[in-house]
């Protein structure tokens, strides 16, 4: 049991730390979000020149291959920073199904691609109806001789308004909440019958809504058994969850030191506020709520490569919960102790309290994960 | 960075748990599943057990009965014990005042009372709180005055866990009242047979007697009981408590209970249906079962990063440690009573040697008693309260 970065993973968190230190502070952060895509294309040159892009691919597909703890490290810094560029959408996810689902060839089209910051992905799966249910998939895939016919509407797809292609998932056989039957496509952006609405999210990242009217997919663009996409995208969601969980990490632990640093100077009373004992124990447990957090993350991080799905998915969902319930007493009391000045749009900790509650409605939220942890068993076996 | 156990640990986790399996008497083992208190005679047997297999004393240095072991080790060794679930050996001895003597103490006062320790020939009680000394413990009372080649000694000790049992008090004492009130304490170690000492009960919530009044009126204590230097003792027992914090997880324990509860939850039935399948039951000990898993991995990583720190200073991050090891152990004892339901009313005070059936099924009668009982560890070593400004100043920097 080791908890030291290695050499490798050390460099690696420098030079991230570095890049967003020089190039993403707040005030940059806020000019990012009003270009065109709302996110820096140079500073996604930036991130694909460091490698981040091609991170967590095999060496043979133009990566380096990394694992989850070098994801974690990236997303933690992420996290501080409140990058909006879509690199969960493109590496973690787009690149996250092509790598674990995909044919060889497939792989050596597109992460080579993805690495060099030439391509970027959406993954289209949630629909109005399904909520978190990862099997509710109502979109259909009509099979027309080799190639399949989609129809259906996605939501909340993340980054979907950029993307240069979109994972689908789309139902090829059974019915809606069937666990079998289900496909995965990629599907051109631009192709007929592909529509998108993009909007802006509440913590200023962007998402679409996709419309999928009879387009048409060939066999190539089929990744992996028509009819049994679901493990992948079972094991692939898990791994955005572990990522999620550092990146949530990464804007708690910015919360508490915006926090204690504005405690530390904010004077009433003619006294610094933070010599209160009522706040200097709520931020206590702000940092009890964080490391509890943290080492969750560590934990998903860990057991994002587990061979055993169930187990993997029990470890997560327990990550997940924790995550929430952290993420939400330490955005909550981020806010509260800053006092009006949390409230407002020019200070950052409201908007890394916005991007934590995001995140917790991401691929199912604490109560979600709680429910499914308990229905499975729980951690103890009796 | 790698989470996982290296084989090397897995082996030696299969080795201690074996160990644990067939070493523990059974009837010691029941005892703990039901949630008894070990009596003095269990405790002196299964010390000796281990004492005798080399492991009575494993974080102490090696030429003191130590074994040597990895920090990590020493987890997944403290972990199995209490899974099995076996008694922790007295931790006035082994966690506390042994600490103190083979960091502090003089080489006569080591060979003379750490063996005993180890093989828990002298059982010791902890005099450090008083009735006007509790989370303020610096403002103690209790004097030592130097005559000759003893100390007198004058004061009253509170909350003095099992010193009906104990043959040994390490105190705090006052030896200065002239300068600042942390510079003025010493350590001494004091005979519970020397005369004026008296020992009265406190009956706790729950109905047992753990804790206990010590008084000392003019207690005659050599001078080679020092421990260290005189009006010194208040680093030592900033020492003594940051050792305490570390151990206070008790993530095994909860391990065990939680593991209790869901066999339990499965034979109770609301109507047809088994209480563990209950959503509204599951989910509480499915959350619960998140922030212990949480606290294991803090754990860990406190344990991990000890063997780079210096030597005698605790990490501070071990007071996440004890809030949040004493909110999920009574969160487990409150489980307990959910599971039980109406049989956690009969109240049967614990005896030596009772032998009437219990009111309700054999394993509800100490449901409640344990509930109750444990309020006190959110209160003990530190209260949560002290806790949270340890962080706020040593962490935050308020």
């Amino acid at each position: 049991m080791d908890f030291d970065l290695s050499e490798e993973q050390r460099l690696l968190k420098d030079s991230v730390d570095r890049l967003m230190a020089d190039r993403y502070d707040f005030e940059s952060r806020q000019r990012y979000a009003k270009e065109p895509e709302g996110w820096s294309r140079a500073l996604w040159s930036a991130y694909a020149e460091l490698g981040l892009l091609a991170l967590p691919f095999d060496e043979a597909h133009g990566g380096f291959g990394g694992g989850p703890v070098e994801t974690m490290t990236i997303m933690e810094a992420f996290g501080r920073s409140l990058a909006l560029e879509p690199y969960l959408a493109t590496v973690i996810l787009g690149g996250g199904l092509l790598q674990h689902g995909g044919s060889e060839e497939q792989k050596s089209t597109y992460l080579p691609q993805i690495a060099l910051g030439d391509l970027r992905l959406a993954f289209a799966h949630t629909e109005r109806q399904s909520r978190y249910d990862l099997f509710d998939v109502g979109t259909t895939a009509q099979r027309d001789g080799g190639s399949f016919v989609l129809n259906g509407q996605k939501s909340v797809v993340l980054h979907g308004d950029s993307a240069d292609k979109i994972l689908v998932t789309a139902r090829v056989a059974g019915s809606r909440r069937d666990r079998d039957g289900i496909g995965l496509f990629l599907v051109d952006a631009n192709a007929p019958g592909v529509s998108r609405r993009g909007y802006p999210t509440q913590d200023r990242q962007r998402a679409a809504e996709v419309t999928l009217e009879s387009v048409r997919v060939d066999a190539e663009s089929v990744i992996g058994n028509p009819e049994g996409a679901l493990p992948v995208v079972e094991k692939v969601t898990d791994i955005a969850i572990a990522a999620l969980a550092a990146e949530a990490i990464g804007a708690m632990d910015e919360m508490l030191k915006l926090t204690v640093d504005y405690l530390k100077t904010r004077k009433q009373f003619n006294a610094t506020i933070g010599s209160f004992q009522v706040l200097q124990h709520r931020s206590s447990e702000m940092f009890i709520a964080l490391e509890q957090g943290r080492s969750m993350a560590m934990f998903a991080a860990m057991m994002a490569q587990e061979q055993n799905p169930e187990e993997r998915r029990k470890a997560i969902s327990a990550a997940k919960v924790q995550i929430g319930r952290s993420g939400r007493f330490v955005g909550q009391q981020a806010v509260q102790l800053h006092g009006g000045v949390g409230m407002t749009m020019e200070y950052k900790v409201g908007h890394l309290f916005k991007r934590v509650t995001m995140i917790d409605t991401l691929f199912g939220d604490a109560d979600h994960h709680l429910s499914k942890l308990a229905e499975t068993g729980g951690l103890i076996a009796a | 960075m790698d989470l996982r156990f290296t084989d090397e640990e897995l082996a030696f986790r299969d080795e201690v748990r074996e160990f644990f399996r067939t070493a523990l008497p059974g009837s010691i083992r029941r005892k703990m599943i039901e949630g008894h208190h070990p009596s003095k005679d269990d405790l002196v047997t299964w010390s000796r057990i281990l004492n005798a297999k080399g492991w009575a004393v494993p974080h102490w240095p090696v030429k003191w009965g130590g074994t040597g072991w990895s920090p990590v080790k020493q987890y997944i060794f403290r972990d199995e014990l209490q899974q099995a679930p076996a008694p922790e050996p007295l931790a006035f001895g082994v966690s506390m005042v042994g600490p103190v003597i083979y960091t502090f103490g003089n080489e006569d006062q080591k060979r003379r009372f750490l063996p005993r320790i180890a093989n828990l020939d002298d059982w010791w009680c902890q005099g450090f709180s008083e009735p006007g000394a509790g989370s303020d413990l610096a403002s103690l009372k209790t004097t030592a005055k130097r005559e000759g080649d003893h100390y007198i000694v004058n004061g009253q000790k509170t909350w003095t866990t099992l010193a009906q049992h104990a043959d040994w008090i390490f105190c705090l004492v006052r030896t200065d009242s002239a300068v600042k009130k942390q510079e003025g304490i010493s350590f001494l170690l004091i005979d519970m047979k020397a005369p004026g000492i008296t020992v009265r009960p406190i009956q706790t919530i729950d109905g047992g007697h753990e804790v206990n009044e010590v008084f000392l009126d003019d207690v005659r204590v050599p001078v080679e009981n020092l421990v260290g230097q005189e009006n010194k003792g208040w680093d030592y027992a900033k020492f003594l408590l940051g050792n305490e914090r570390v151990g206070i997880a008790r993530i095994g324990i909860s391990k065990a209970r939680l593991k209790r509860v869901r066999e339990l939850a499965s034979l109770e039935r609301i109507g047809d249906i088994p209480l563990i399948e209950i959503p509204r039951f599951r989910e509480k000990l499915a959350a619960v079962e998140v922030e212990l898993k949480a606290l294991e991995m803090t754990q860990l990583r406190v344990v991990a990063a000890e063997s780079r720190r210096e030597k005698g200073k605790p990490d501070p991050a071990s007071s996440i440690l004890k809030i949040k090891g004493s909110e999920i152990q009574q969160a487990t004892t409150e489980l307990l009573m959910e599971v039980v339901g109406p049989f956690a009313m009969p109240y049967h005070p614990e005896e030596e040697g009772r032998n009437e059936p219990t009111d309700g099924p054999d394993w509800a009668s100490t449901a409640a008693p344990t509930y109750f009982n444990w309020r006190k560890i959110s209160i003990y070593g530190g209260s949560n309260e002290i806790q949270k400004n340890i962080i706020a100043k040593a962490i935050l920097g308020f």
